[in-house]
């Protein structure tokens, strides 16, 4: 029987990966984009498994909300990441190091 | 359904005419029409914001609990609309000469407004994650503006990075909230928390999480890592606008959020608010004093200013709340002032922001060094200074909430803090000589200089009322 902890569970390790994604990531920007979509997706399985077991709609509701934003997100995110590549020519995370301190 | 539609007419105004802005802007020519636009934005919101401060309150909620206008949004809103107004006429002069006049940028600074508008008006998880992004979204393009920086769109990328991740966070965490309480709304979650027994970990861990993004957006330690950076990399007038009205913004919500939907297990989150306090007050004190830059500086200065804050809530009461708006509202006058200066400094043409380049400055404008020595004194919280009470109600609130630990940490932090200010004022006065600055100071930018700097000075005698308000708006929030 998949019950509720179940979701939960998978939420979980989706939202940790997501986070580990962000600060484990050496390789390039593209892979944190996706880190952070992966991050909003754990939610939206939270929200719905939750929604599911009160019987309550207003999860489901919030999780469309997600969705649209998270779209949203990924789209300026590119948009900046392209501007960012047109001056500078690289997306490694290593060369994002103009500022420190 | 009238009634709902009136208690967010400000926002539908605002959201209807950035969206007709657009729209001129797109078809009516460009960036030709960039000036234009940034005044008619400029005027439309201090003018909604007039009406939000002054129209008598209707008050109240809407669309069944999600949206509530009451005095502490309207105070918020007012502060919030009239500074963004000032900022972007502010900010003309600098963005023109640098080609930077795009009319884009009016309209995205309205619908940040617009966002934070929503944000302090939130009584509904959703209406809080929705107000929060659109605010957000609308920053992290502005951060960017100047695309062929390098170092701008370096900034925009680590905001927009670091942003979406507290999101996340914030996001993950309104969802144990809602699994814990079976609803979104604030008023249902305290009724759900008040009515529980024992260890309710969902709701403790969804309160760490959504805090957890708060303290990213109002940049509390340690969650300060991105306001450095890209304090430094956008351009100035950006970087102005996020050291104000976003702050005020944040800090709004953050205080509804932990009132309204966690009052009743204050004792968890006054712990977490009283340690960002602490952190960030005495990291923001402390990394200032090596910094060379001044945008940086000033970022360090408003995580310091961010830790004061948030001890009028850590105080849990509602005088702590109105200690908290007293000291937003002053915070966000002497930033606005300070960065006026700061829009100002160039040499040859081009922006500077070297805190050396500001010796013996008094020899070449003394009339400008002198309001700036008197909003760093301010800053500093020197007495008689407007600046010392809005330091002086925050360590009031957190003393009568027992928290004497914490106000003496805030008078050390502080001791710590006036250094690096008075370092400038030294600089300022007795630097060695060398090339500074030139070039003059745009009206607006002067205007708005010694205007913040005359508050300074005439704020004493009354705070031009401020104080009443505060505590109308704190007992709607926090009242008993």
């Amino acid at each position: 029987m998949i019950g509720l902890e179940h979701f939960l569970v998978v939420a979980a390790v989706l939202f940790v990966t997501g986070i580990f994604g962000i600060f484990l990531n050496r390789k390039n920007v593209i892979v944190i984009l996706m880190s952070i979509e992966l991050m909003l997706l754990a939610v939206n399985i939270n929200l719905v498994a939750f929604s599911a077991h009160a019987g309550d709609l207003v999860g489901q509701v919030f999780t469309l909300f997600v969705l649209t934003v998270a779209a949203a997100e990924a789209a300026i995110g590119l948009a900046i990441l392209v501007c960012f590549f047109r001056v500078r020519r690289t997306i490694e995370v290593a060369d994002i190091n103009m500022m420190k301190g | 359904m009238a009634p709902d539609l009136i208690l967010i007419l400000p926002e539908i105004l605002l959201a209807v005419f950035a969206m007709a802005a657009l729209l001129v802007g797109a078809f009516g020519g460009g960036d030709i029409r960039a000036r234009p636009i940034l005044w008619g934005v400029a005027a439309f919101m201090a003018l909604v914001g007039l009406l939000v401060g002054l129209n008598p309150p209707a008050v109240g909620t809407a669309f069944g609990g999600a949206f509530t206008l009451d005095g502490f949004a309207r105070f918020a809103k007012a502060g919030i609309l009239l500074g963004a107004a000032i900022l972007l006429l502010m900010s003309e002069d600098f963005l023109r000469r640098r080609g930077l006049l795009r009319f884009e940028f009016p309209v995205l600074i309205a619908l940040a407004t617009l966002g934070m508008m929503v944000m302090v008006s939130a009584s509904d998880l959703m209406t809080l994650y929705m107000g929060i992004e659109l605010q957000a979204l609308a920053l992290y393009v502005v951060a960017a503006l100047d695309r062929d920086s390098p170092r701008s769109t370096e900034a925009g990328l680590k905001y927009f990075v670091l942003g979406a991740l507290s999101s996340g966070l914030l996001l993950y965490g309104a969802s144990l909230v809602y699994g814990y309480a079976g609803t979104t709304l604030f008023s249902g979650i305290v009724a759900a928390a008040a009515a529980g027994e024992g260890p309710q970990l969902g709701l403790l861990l969804g309160l760490v999480l959504m805090l957890t993004g708060l303290a990213f957006k109002v940049s509390a330690v340690p969650f300060h890592m991105w306001t450095p950076d890209v304090y430094e990399g956008a351009p100035t007038p950006v970087t102005a606008f996020f050291a104000t009205v976003p702050k005020l913004a944040a800090l709004a919500l953050f205080a509804r959020l932990v009132h309204e939907a966690f009052g009743a297990i204050a004792a968890d989150w006054r712990q977490i608010v009283a340690f960002l306090s602490v952190a960030s007050m005495f990291l923001g004190a402390v990394a200032a004093i090596g910094q060379t830059d001044i945008k940086r500086l000033m970022a360090y200065s408003s995580i310091s200013h961010m830790g004061f804050a948030l001890m009028g809530l850590a105080a849990g009461t509602e005088f702590g709340v109105q200690a908290l708006l007293i000291y937003a509202a002053i915070y966000v006058v002497m930033n606005i002032g300070t960065f006026a200066f700061i829009l100002s400094m160039e040499k040859d043409g081009e922006p500077v922001s070297e805190i050396a380049s500001l010796n013996m400055y008094s020899a070449i404008a003394p009339g400008r060094a002198l309001a700036l020595m008197v909003l760093l004194f301010s800053l500093a919280g020197v007495p008689p200074l407007v600046g010392f009470f809005g330091k002086l109600y925050v360590i009031r609130a957190a003393v009568q909430a027992d928290m004497v630990w914490l106000a003496v940490a805030a008078v050390i932090a502080s001791v710590i803090a006036a250094f690096y200010y008075l370092r400038i004022v030294y600089l300022m006065y007795f630097g060695a000589p060398r090339e500074g600055l030139d070039g003059g100071m745009a009206p607006a930018q002067w205007i708005a200089l010694s205007a913040s700097a005359l508050a300074m000075v005439l704020g004493v005698i009354n705070l031009f009322g401020i104080e009443g308000l505060a505590a109308a708006a704190a007992a709607t929030l926090a009242g008993a």
